[in-house]
This record gives structure tokens, sequence and C-alpha cells, in this order.
């Protein structure tokens, strides 16, 4: 843990792993999202489901899901912006077995699409998204991380790997998962810089990218 | 590098633990200083709300205390001691009514840093761009504690937190007013000592009782070890046999009085009636929950 770390974050109280944690996480799983979700349910697992009300969780997660920064001050009307926003959201206490006692799986969902998110916050506000649909992930949003779905078939981790290369951009940790063989997969791709958005476009037309998706990394690490 | 090492470098301590960070990270000079002026603001903004509001927290357990404090007459004419309290609890109070705050080391113990830097700070006179230096090498206290325990209640008690927060702003105040990095470490293991085994046991699980009060206490505490410091005494046992001191006695401590809302003030009958009427379940205690 690094100098910021200790004297750090900025945050919404009242506690590092309760608020901030589930802000964090709400917010990179929007982000996985991509898109305005027009409901979001939130399942709590373990000491999110028994200490979240009185840590501000479920206003810090909806805050994150609305895309408000988990230093942002309004974290705590984070219900009424909901309601203005039009987002209709649910709370239910879940039993996800053998997790982090912080965890939370989040469900975003439009008229298109559908994303089940499972984050943990693992103590003073460090987060890991570690699970998207039916596929390990790894995002934490300490740099950014590009997330590539695509179809499970020889040569598509090299190719990425080029797009990258080619771009200048350092991969610093590379995760893949696939429901089957043949079926689909997700790359997670932390990386020491963004990728450039002509790069990221192209992995987009690739026929066997399902899509590529540039996760930023949290806004709070940035001073100003 | 551990307190030994910090202890005998030459020059300000500050600049050996920013050194050393720049070396881990590969961050910017600038760019770490900027993020700890901005940490600076954000400390003194959440200091100015806390002192002039007085609405509840979120449990309504406090919310008032820091403004009470600021605005009553001084009859023991300590300007110096009430207003670092004052700072502190103001911050925790921001914290408890979720505000804008910086974990310093966590939210629950993030007072006592701001609350003795600028207290001490503005009864001086000294301006804020003074305290970026001290700040670094608070959060260097920070890092050499969290090489031996995790700093969180729930890892080993509130010394974890409130102990590490002192340890911290002890050594920060120290530099401030022109302390060598050995005064400094020495603060810090002052501070620390005096708060080994303390528990963690707030009521209803809340960062309220007495997480709020504890950070008033605390920054007073971390003052006055660098007073002592300042004028040479000296920690018997050396800083980072301290450090193990604490490690030891968070494992020995029992699960009910590491932030679990199961022992100590949050089994009280006060607090098992306030958890009642909030809506949560009491926690289980010994004693009968009308006091006996």
């Amino acid at each position: 843990m690094g100098l910021l770390d200790m004297i750090g974050p900025v945050m919404i109280g009242p506690s590092s792993s309760h608020t901030a944690g589930a802000a964090r996480i709400a917010w990179l799983a929007r982000k996985i999202f991509a898109a305005e979700p027009e409901r979001a349910e939130f399942g709590l697992h373990g000491s999110f489901a028994e200490t979240g009300e009185g840590h501000g969780t479920k206003k810090a997660l909806l805050a994150g899901v609305l895309a408000l920064a988990p230093d942002d001050p309004r974290i705590k009307e984070a219900e009424r912006l909901a309601e203005e926003a039009g987002l209709a959201y649910a709370f239910r206490e879940v039993e996800l077995g053998d997790v982090h006692p912080n965890t939370v799986r989040i469900v975003l969902e439009n008229a298109e699409e559908r994303a089940v998110i499972y984050g943990s916050s693992l103590g003073g506000g460090v987060v890991k998204i570690w699970r998207i649909d039916h596929f390990e992930a790894h995002v934490t949003g300490a740099a950014p991380t590009l997330l590539v779905k695509h179809v499970d078939t020889p040569g598509v981790i090299a190719r990425v790997a080029r797009v990258l290369a080619d771009d200048e951009v350092n991969i610093a940790y590379l995760t893949s998962s696939r429901d089957k063989k043949g079926g689909e997969a997700l790359m997670s791709i932390e990386m020491d810089r963004p990728l450039a958005e002509i790069p990221l476009a192209y992995l987009n037309h690739l026929p066997y990218v399902l899509w590529a998706r540039a996760i930023p990394p949290l806004p709070e690490a940035k001073p100003g | 590098m551990n307190f030994a090492d910090l202890a005998k470098v030459p020059g300000p301590a500050s600049e050996w633990v920013l050194r050393e960070e720049l070396e881990e990270t590969g961050l910017e000079r600038g760019f770490v200083l900027e993020v700890m002026r901005d940490r600076l603001r954000v400390m003194r903004e959440a200091i100015e709300r806390g002192l002039q509001s007085d609405a509840p927290s979120v449990a309504g357990m406090v919310g008032w205390n820091a403004k009470t404090l600021w605005e009553a007459e001084d009859p023991l004419r300590a300007p110096l001691l009430k207003r670092v309290q004052a700072y502190a609890m103001a911050v925790n109070e921001e914290n408890a009514r979720m505000g804008k705050i910086v974990a310093a080391p966590t939210a629950g113990s993030a007072g006592t840093v701001p609350g003795a830097l600028f207290g001490v700070a503005d009864h001086l006179g000294l301006p804020d761009e003074r305290l970026v230096m001290p700040l670094v090498l608070a959060g260097g206290v920070a890092k050499i504690i969290s090489r031996q325990v995790y700093i969180a209640g729930a890892s080993g008690g509130c010394q974890n937190e409130i102990g590490s927060s002192a340890a911290m702003a002890a050594a920060a105040v120290t530099e401030l007013l022109g302390g060598s990095p050995e005064a400094s470490v020495h603060a810090a293991a002052l501070a620390l000592q005096n708060t080994l085994g303390l528990v963690c046991d707030p009521v209803g699980g809340y960062v309220e009782v007495p997480c709020v009060m504890r950070n008033g206490f605390f920054s007073v505490h971390a003052v006055s070890a660098a007073q002592q410091a300042l004028a040479g005494v000296r920690s018997f046992i050396p800083p980072d046999e301290v450090v193990l001191a604490m490690a030891k006695i968070g494992r020995l401590l029992p699960p009910e009085l590491k932030e679990t809302g199961r022992g100590g003030l949050a089994c009280t009958p006060t607090a098992r009636r306030t958890v009642a009427r909030l809506g949560g379940t009491p926690p289980d205690c010994d004693d009968p929950p009308d006091g006996g």
C-alpha cells in the first residue's frame, strides 16, 4: 500500500470498505455495462447485508450505478437521484457462498442488454470486480482496463495483444475465461496507459470480437 | 524503511518517505505533492463544514458535538486544546453524516491527523502549505505500521486505526515544529504505545460512538506526544518493537472487540436499545438487555 492509500482515498463517509468500496464497485459496474441502465438489482452478501444500512452501502451502490464518483457528496441523495433518472432498483440479501464477506452482485438491465457483475470490497476502499456474467474477470479501477468479449477461437489473445503492442500499450495484468470450448470468452487486460480510440474502435470491428470496452481508472485517483 | 532507518536519515524525515514512495511507484514528485495538497484542501473543508453543522449523523447518535465544543466558552483558557479536538471531531462528524473526508488512514480515524495538524498550524498562524511535507511523513508512518498489521479495527481493534492515526499525527506535528527525524519517530512510538489494547466496539456498527469523540481525544494525545518528543523525551521501547507489540495484542483481542458490534460499548443496554430503535437486530450479549 502506497502513500496515497494511507492519506486517502478522498471519500464520502462513513466507512472506507462499506461506503467508498461499495461506491467504487458500482461505479466500475456502470462503466462495464457501458449503457444507461433502466433497472438495477443489488444482491448484498455477508457484511454488506448486515452493516449496509448504517454505513450507507445502499446509497453508495446506487450512486455508483448512477455514475456518481465515489467522492461525490450527492451520494447521500442517491435514492432521489435514481428516481429523477428513472432508474428502477431493488436490494436483496443473497448468499453467494465462499466469497469475501463484503461482496455485492449487481444486475444492470435495459431493453437491449443485461449484465450480472460481482465485486468485493477488500478493505481501505480497495475493490475488485471478479465475475461478469459467466466469466471470471479482473477489474480493480487502479489502472485503465480493457475488457474484450469474443468468440473462443484460436489466436484472439495474440491478435488483441498485437493491437495493444502497436499502440505501445504495456500489459500489466491479463486474465481470460470462457463459458465453454468454442463458446464465448472474456479477456480482462489491465494496462499501464489507456488504449487510444482508434485501436479500440479497430478491436470492436474484428469479426470474432463481440465487444471491447475501455474501463477507466477510478476517478478520485487524480488530484483536482 | 522501518522506524529505526527513518530515525537516522539526515534532514527532514518526510523527504526520505517521499523519495522511497517515488522509487516504489514511479510517480512524479510534483504529482504526489499535488495529491497531498488536494487532500489537505478536502481536510480543511471538512473541518469548516463540521464546525458549522449540527445536523444529525446517519444513526443520529452524533452530529452536533464539534459545533457545541467550538462555540462554547473555554473556562480552561486552553485554545490549542479546544481547537485540536474540535477540528478532529468536526471531520468525524462530517464522516458520520456521509460528508466528504480523507481516510487517514481509515474513515473512522479520519479526524486525528487533520485535527492535530490544522489545529496546531492555525494556533501558531502557519500557512497550510507548510503542512504538505508533514502530511507525507504521516503517510510514511502509516506505511511502516501497515507492513506489520492490517490497518482496520476488524483486524486488530481500534489500536490499529486510532493508534495509527495518532502516531501519524504525532510524527507530522513534530516535523512541522522543527523536530528531527529521530524526534518524529519517537513521537509516533509514544503515541502508538499509549493506544495499545484499545478495542473496536462501535454502537450498532455505526462509525459514530465512540469514534467521533475518540478522534478528538487522540488528536490531543498526538499533540502531547509531539510535545514530549520535541522536548527530548524518548520511547524506552524502540518504535519498531512497539508496532510488533501492537500486532501481537491485535491477535490476542477476542473477535467480540474487533468491529463485530458484539462486545464492549456495543453490548451495553443503551447500545442494544438504540439498535432496536433503529430497526436493527441487537447483538446477543451475556447480560440481560435491561442491564440486570
